[in-house]
């Protein structure tokens, strides 16, 4: 197809994987992302040498992945909160055996069975490991059908480059959304640069080995930082974010996803009221836009952080900023999905309070984030 | 005099860090012979277990990669479907794949992968010290069955070859025993015959391979081989379970 | 048919597979350490110089059922042997 074409989230995740030289798929049903494992069994069908598999579970899904990615195949999976829990540990293993990877997951209510509405309580999870040890996968945080097609397309070729996994982290409300999108040309499989360490068989070669047992301690250290510096170096080279009416702003909202759209719809109308407000959207939630956040943070007052959830990625902004202005939360986790107006409110209560002076302490309600600021 | 006997090409020089007595190195040996006698070396990859086989990258002059623990018929089935034409193995204990890998060996042996699969069973999980495993015997003492196996608190042994026999998409499922010169041999004949099913793209085969295991079973290596020749067979009778190939 | 058999002893791990095996009885745990800390198993014939006494008759069991790959296997070829029946054995 060329040109715009009116398409829903999850079939953009699909045709943007395959046009970008996506030929192995391993997944399993889970609601809200039925839609992805359907598109590419269809679309899987009518092309060459494409593997589409329905695995008994999400644990032998992600380890398909990991058998296929070790074969040298741009390959995907996809789930949704659950069963990115289930997946954990192969993440693990695909970032310990440095291997490429993308895998989907479009959130859901939660924790437990949760619900099938959209949420954004997987931010530890997708960003703070998940699964276990030393490691940090790169997120992608879109927000429009036009950048969940373009982020796919990153997301192979950044897992190529920097030999991990990537997550795309969207929501169920995300993927069901039908937006008009442009693809970028696809890629056939046979013109990507051939990979001088994948197991295809040591003709002409001595044999190799791709593991992530590392028995002596020295050895297993060196690992460790060889990914620590790999991280570092990805954290420098690709952290990105939006910025909305920032220049002028006293007060900066800060969402991602779902959550950022209507944000931006709040942060609208607060400035018809003339509230000098603005948004900061993370689209690389790691490596978290830190940097930029911090520099911004030096010129306003407050940031309001809305998340979908009771509070995760707030904790980061909080690192990010080191106090130079007070941060404070407002969420709706479960599956409730604000409005503009709702979030419109919420922002002209905390900013009328920042001018009065009366600042929110960030601890107020101990453990727990704080929830409504009405 | 003429040589008649020497180490397998496929195998490493690397001395095997196996319990003395252990099946494992047996086995490693026969498949290795196996892949030279096929000359099938340069396109075999195989899939290690966690277990005390987790090293068998050590030993195995192929292309290896790891699994995590149960997952190796998963991971196989990854590597086989993008390479068609390479042979793919997986070498996996008792509860590698009949305790934490159930669903994905039965579902690989359904969907009919052209893998094979290596089912060494030694009735205990060895690495991590002797625990009771889906195979051990009614009756058998582990660490984690300090009284004997009892089937009320503790299951029954589960026959996985008997199972994996019913799936449509398996093709080869024998069953034999290391214990003795005569078992070694049949195994290998099993083993070629497992990989000449996937070599002739069939279906799914598995040999599975009784094993001792001296050091968990607290006995020394012939004592090991004739509790299996005299006790385990009774459970896990050495036989092929299932031949359409 | 002659037969003679080489261990590594230090790849033998002492297991006494092989000496369970031998049909001829040829084979003995050795009561020299290796530097594994094992006492690997010794070919009683190693040092036989004369064919006649030489009871090995290269049927290889011991190299099959060792776990270690320790052992080697030589054999007579049929012209050398002094036996007309010529046991050849899958190896």
């Amino acid at each position: 197809m060329a040109g715009k074409v009116l398409m829903r989230g999850t079939h953009v995740l699909g045709e943007a994987a395959i046009r970008a030289g996506c030929r192995a798929y391993f997944g399993y049903p889970i609601t809200p992302q039925n839609e992805l494992p359907e598109y590419m069994a269809s679309a899987f069908d009518k092309l060459d040498k494409a593997i589409f598999v329905q695995a008994e579970s999400e644990i032998a899904a992600i380890n398909m992945v990991i058998g296929a990615s070790v074969a040298g195949a741009r390959v995907m999976t996809s789930s949704s909160s659950p069963g990115i829990s289930l997946k954990q540990e192969g993440i693990s293993y695909l970032a310990g055996m440095e291997l490429p990877a993308v895998v989907i997951n479009m959130m859901r209510g939660g924790p437990g069975l949760g619900n099938i509405a959209p949420a954004q309580g997987d931010y530890f999870q997708a960003t703070k490991g998940g699964g276990h040890g030393d490691y940090r996968i790169i997120v992608l945080a879109p927000a429009y059908g036009q950048e969940i097609a373009d982020m796919t397309r990153e997301a192979f070729d950044l897992a190529d480059r920097y030999r991990t996994p990537v997550m795309i982290l969207g929501d169920g409300m995300m993927g069901q959304m039908m937006e008009p999108v442009i693809f970028p040309e696809p890629i056939e499989p046979a013109s990507l640069p051939k990979k001088d360490w994948v197991l295809d068989g040591c003709k002409g070669r001595p044999s190799r080995i791709i593991h992530s047992l590392w028995l002596d301690p020295p050895l297993e250290e060196e690992l460790n930082w060889r990914l620590a510096r790999k991280y570092e170096m990805i954290s420098s080279e690709i952290s990105d974010q939006e910025m909305y009416l920032v220049d002028d702003a006293e007060m900066v909202v800060t969402a991602y996803g779902t959550a950022a759209r209507i944000a931006k719809g709040g942060v609208g109308r607060a400035r018809e009221m003339g509230l000098k407000v603005g948004l900061f959207r993370p689209k690389t939630l790691w490596p978290f836009p830190s940097r930029t956040l911090a520099a911004l943070s030096r010129n306003l007052e407050k940031i309001l952080v809305f998340e979908m959830s009771t509070g995760q990625m707030v904790e980061d902004v909080r690192l990010a900023v080191e106090g130079r202005c007070d941060v404070s939360f407002y969420g709706r986790p479960g599956g409730v999905v604000s409005t503009p107006e709702e979030i419109a409110r919420v922002i002209s209560s905390t900013y009328h309070q920042m001018e009065s002076g009366v600042h929110r302490a960030s601890h107020s309600h101990g453990a727990s984030q704080c929830r409504a600021a009405t | 005099m003429k040589k008649i006997f020497t180490r397998p090409k496929s195998l490493k020089d690397t001395p095997f860090h196996y319990c003395p007595g252990c099946g494992h190195s047996i086995i490693h040996r026969l498949v290795a012979e196996v892949i030279d006698e096929l000359n099938i070396r340069e396109r075999t990859i195989g899939v290690p277990p966690a277990g005390c086989a987790v090293l068998a990258y050590n030993y195995f002059d192929v292309d290896m990669a790891e699994a995590p623990h149960g997952r190796a018929a998963a991971v196989a089935t990854g590597i086989k479907r993008v390479l068609p034409d390479r042979i793919v193995f997986t070498y996996q204990g008792d509860g590698d794949i009949a305790a934490i890998g159930t669903a994905e060996i039965i579902h690989a042996a359904n969907r009919g992968e052209r893998i094979t699969a290596i089912f060494v069973n030694n009735a205990v999980y060895g690495m991590t010290g002797g625990q009771m495993a889906p195979t051990t015997i009614l009756g058998q003492v582990t660490t984690t069955s300090p009284g004997g196996r009892v089937s009320l608190r503790d299951g029954n042994p589960l026959d996985l070859s008997l199972m994996l026999g019913l799936a449509a998409g398996s093709v080869y499922i024998e069953r034999t025993s290391v214990s003795s010169p005569k078992g070694i041999l049949r195994t290998k004949k099993a083993i070629r015959k497992a990989f000449e099913v996937q070599l002739d793209d069939k279906g799914f085969s598995l040999v599975e391979i009784l094993s001792p295991c001296p050091t968990n079973w607290k006995m020394n290596p012939t004592e090991a081989v004739h509790w299996i020749d005299e006790t385990m067979v009774k459970f896990f009778p050495p036989q092929v379970i299932k031949d359409v190939a | 048919m002659k037969g003679r058999i080489e261990i590594d002893r230090e790849r033998c791990k002492g297991c006494g597979l092989c000496i369970a095996v031998c049909p001829k009885k040829q084979i003995e745990i050795s009561d020299r350490l290796n530097t594994k800390g094992y006492y690997p198993a010794s070919f009683q014939e190693e040092s036989v110089k004369d064919a006649e006494i030489v009871k090995c008759t290269g049927c290889a069991l011991c190299a099959v059922t060792c776990p270690d790959v320790a052992i080697e296997v030589y054999r007579q070829a049929k012209d050398e042997s002094k036996n007309h029946k010529d046991e050849s054995k899958e190896e």
